[in-house]
Order: C-alpha cells, then structure tokens, then sequence
C-alpha cells in the first residue's frame, strides 16, 4: 500500500474507533468525566479499566460511529478541555501508581475559536510537558491517524504502537500539499514526501510496535494487542518511577537529524 | 568626471538601507532611525519584527553575551521538495545558520541563558536544529543552575522534517521540565508571530509569560479557525491583548522597557548561592 492508501484506511469511516478499543480491551471499565474546569470534551473518552489483573487508565480519543456521535464528538478533534481531561487522569493515575494507555485517532487538536479563546496550544503544551514527567508507566497507541500536536498531546510516552495502516504526521498532507504546491488535490505525493506511515515511525523510532490489523476478527485482534501491552507492562514494572521518567526523556532526548561541525 | 559621479551616486543608493515601512501605518521611516527606536514604529507604536542578534543587542548588557551550540546545521534528510534550497536562502538573507540564536548573558548584570528565534529564517519554523538547540540551552541552564530567557517567534513545526520535527516539541518539553524541577526560572517573551507547535510546547511552558504588545500568538492560523467557525473573528483575536484579557498571558510589555523588567525578574529569582562560572 501506498502512504496514500494508508491515509485513506486510516480515516475509513468503518475502521474502529478509540471507544470501541476500549470496550474490547479493558474489563470493568468505569469512565470518567470532564476537565474540573470548563466541561467534558466528548472528543476525549478517559476513565480507569481492568488490563487482565492489573488496573490501568485509558485515555482514547474517540470519531464516534454515526453522524449525531461524531458531531457531538468534533469528529475527532479534542478541545483544550479534552487535553486538560487527559492530563487529570493521568495525574490521577500517577497518584495512584497506575499504568496509562492512550489511544490515539485525530486529523488534530480542533481548530475553533473557542478552543483558541480557551488556549489550545497552552492545554497541549501542559500535556506534553507533564507527561514527559510522569513516573508511571505510559503507552500511546496510535489506531488510526495521529494528527500533529494534538495527537503527541496524549502520545508522549514511553512506547508508542503504530497500527499497521495508522499514520502519524507533524501536518496533515492536505495542508502540507497546499503549502508546497498550492494545490491540495497532490495529497498522495504530500502523504510520500512526509513519511507517515508505520513502516516510516518503526524506522527513526519514533514507534516500538507496529499492531497487525484484523478488523474482522476485531476481538481476536484485541485479545493479541492486549497480550503485547502486558508484556511491555511486565518489561516496565522492573523499572522505578523514576526510571520510567529517565527513560521516556531519553526516549524523546534522541530524536533529531543534523550535522555537528 | 560626470561617469565616475554617476557611478558612485549609483554605489550609494545601493549601499544606503532603504527606508522601512511600518507594517500597521505604512509610514516609511529611515532604517537607521527604525533600528535606533528598536523596530517600534515612532508613528503609531506598532512592534515589528526585530532579528535575532538586533534583539540580543537590545536586551542583554553591552558585549555580554557569548553564543552557545553555533555549529549545528540542518539536512535535508527526507529530500523534502525545496528544503535544502530554503535553508541556503535562509542563511544567505539572515547571515544565521539556523531559525534560533542561544547563549550566555548578562541583564541587568544578571546571568542567564537566553534563546532567541528569528522569524525571517524560514518563519522560524522548528526543526531538529532549533529543537536541539533549544533543549541544549536548557540543559546548559540547568547544569549551571541558571535561568532562561525565551524569545519565541515562529510559524510552528518544520514540514519539511516531518514527524522528526514533531518529535522535537516534546524534547524540548522533557529539558523545559527538567530545568523546572529543580527550581529553575524560565521567562518567555512571546514575539510576534508565535504560532503552531511552538505555541503548543516551550512557548507556553515558562514560568512567567511575556509578550510584546500586538504580537500573534495561538495555535491555528486565522485562515483555518475561520474556516472551522464560520463567524467572523474580533479583530484582536490571537493577538497579546486578546491573550491577556483570556488569562492566557502574564503581561505585556513595550519592546523597550523589556530589559528592565527581565533585569527586575532575574533578580527576585536569584538563588541565595549559585556557583556561576
Ligand atoms: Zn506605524
């Protein structure tokens, strides 16, 4: 497939989205709502859930199925108050000791001027900070496309999944196509020259994992994702908390490609 | 010699500035008046956008400063359309090598290390080098027990180092953090533009934020949020007033009494026994 087919998969109406991961990985899931300071961002779907033994938080951005959902939802788009939702039960989860596990799906943060009035970029900004300071373990799973800052808000994490036709990009190859060419119909060769796909995050580290997609036997897949968490969880349990903040700063500390003189 | 005269009335009007308009009024004022009033239009107040070594020079004591990690250049890794031709223009118009300028100063007589972005290189857009770079500046700081100063202008994150250049929000995020932790100050002066990631990671992180009166600052372009709200925008949106009066701002502060109030920062933040070498 091309980086360009993988786009299109990834936004197919019909892939799963984060709500539905949710449902089929973690047992007893009790789900919790709103920021504590302006509302709950429907966009955001957070609350704590049973991983096998171990009780972890989840953190999914969600589409929504049908057109009220996705409405509802900003398709996908988080509000600052859906970033300031996440950051509060990842407090909580640090608190607490538990293991985060984020799922990430967006074209990007929501471009409204409500969002902009209630500081979007700051909400963004928080997250990713306080995240690279949490002394639990954190996993972001990238399930469909990991739209710039506003996917790394909730994927700044020790390991990052990539589903196999999931795509993460700094622009979307729209906006990046009409930058470039003033023409946003060249989304195919946009979607080439930035390397977004799996294959690409795999390659300069910026994912651990790439997850085999079987949306139709989706339980099973699950049930195969689930296993991978527990093992990375097992591998991270070793780790003192301040170990596991160590080693997701030299995570990120890495990244970077230029010359020295 | 009426050849020779013409020549050199022709060298001179090629060597003399031309005169600099004020992006807000239009009015056209002399370059070397323009520099002298610190690129504040003297007509209408107007803050334009000042270079990153003009900037330096306007904040920091006289022959202070003392630049740090000048010898990191950017690639062109991903063979990105235009890219390795936008950074040799870039360099040629700045005389820069990268979009952000750091080191060590003295304001005030107070030390601190400063980073300082400069929008004509390439909007300042940030890359592995500005990400790198920055990081360095505060790891630099908090190795020395220093605090940052932060200059900010930038259209966001560099598309044309992909998901690397995203990559760097959150580097410099872990070392804004790590330098916070141990008590460290960090300032930042928002400048106009400060836009996109930046916006969305160091730009906001500091312990106390400044920005320059007018400055743009917010993450979606005006273009898009229009598009996605479909209402017309008031005409200060995004702008440092319209930051303030959302509570996303601690101040504003007119381009020349910026020393002065950084100098005044610095010292309610000194730390009783720093060892500064
Ligand atoms: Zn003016």
């Amino acid at each position: 497939m091309t980086a360009y087919e993988k786009l299109k998969a990834a936004r197919a109406s019909r892939r799963p989205t984060g709500a539905a991961y949710v449902e089929e990985l973690f047992d007893s899931c009790i789900e919790l709502h709103g920021d504590r300071r302006f509302g709950d961002d429907a966009a955001i779907v957070g609350g704590i859930g049973m991983l096998g033994d171990t009780p972890v938080t989840y953190i999914a951005i969600d589409r929504g199925t049908d057109i009220h959902s996705r409405m509802a939802k900003n398709f996908g788009c988080p509000k600052p108050e859906g970033y300031r939702k996440g950051l509060r039960l990842m407090k909580q989860a640090e608190k607490f000791g538990r293991p985060i596990i984020c799922l990430v799906d967006t074209q990007g943060a929501f471009c409204g001027a409500d969002a902009e009035e209630r500081g979007q970029g700051e909400a963004i900004a928080e997250n990713i900070m306080e995240m690279m300071d949490l002394h639990v373990p954190v996993i972001s799973i990238i399930i469909g496309e990991g739209g710039s800052g506003g996917a790394l808000a909730l994927a700044s994490a020790n390991r990052v999944y990539m589903l196999e036709n999931a795509v993460y990009s700094v622009i979307s190859p729209e906006g990046c196509a009409s930058i470039l060419w003033k023409d946003s119909a060249r989304v195919a060769d946009a979607a080439e020259v930035l390397h977004i796909t799996a294959a690409d995050m795999k390659q300069y580290g910026i994912a651990e994992e790439i997850i085999a997609e079987d949306f139709r036997n989706f339980p099973a897949m699950c049930a195969s994702l689930r296993t991978t968490l527990e093992r990375d969880l097992a591998q991270m349990a070793e780790l003192s908390p301040d170990q596991l903040q160590q080693t997701r700063y030299e995570r990120f500390r890495k990244f970077g490609i230029f010359r020295e003189a | 010699m009426p050849m020779l005269e013409s020549l050199i009335d022709k060298i001179k009007t090629a060597v003399a500035p031309s005169p600099i308009a004020c992006t807000a009024c239009r009015t056209e004022f002399p370059a070397k008046q323009m520099k002298k009033a610190l690129m504040v239009c003297p007509s209408c107040g107007q803050h334009l956008r000042m270079d990153a070594r003009a900037r330096i020079e306007a904040t920091v004591d006289a022959g202070s400063f003392g630049e740090l990690f000048s010898d990191l250049k950017s690639e062109d890794f991903f063979h990105f359309p235009g890219y390795a031709d936008k950074l040799e223009k870039a360099e040629k118009l700045t005389g820069e090598q990268e979009a952000v300028v750091c080191g060590t100063a003295l304001i005030g007589g107070n030390p601190c290390v400063l980073f300082v972005m400069d929008a004509q290189f390439i909007m300042a857009s940030m890359g592995s080098v500005v990400g790198e770079k920055i990081t360095r500046t505060f790891e630099y700081a908090a190795e020395h027990g220093l605090p940052v100063i932060g200059f900010t202008a930038s259209g966001g994150a560099r598309m044309q180092e992909g998901i690397v250049s995203l990559m760097q929000m959150a580097k410099v995020s872990g070392a804004v953090k790590q330098h916070s932790n141990a008590g460290n100050l960090y300032v930042t002066v928002l400048c106009d533009p400060t836009t996109g990631g930046v916006t969305a990671s160091f730009a906001m992180q500091g312990d106390i934020l400044i920005a320059e009166p007018g400055a743009l600052i917010g993450f979606a372009g005006r273009r898009v949020v229009e598009q996605t709200t479909k209402t017309a925008l008031p005409q200060n949106f995004q702008r440092a007033e319209f930051l303030l009066e959302h509570g996303f701002i601690d101040c504003i502060v007119p381009r020349a009494e910026l020393p002065e109030t950084l100098a005044r920062l610095l010292r309610m933040h000194k730390k009783p026994a720093t060892d500064i070498a």
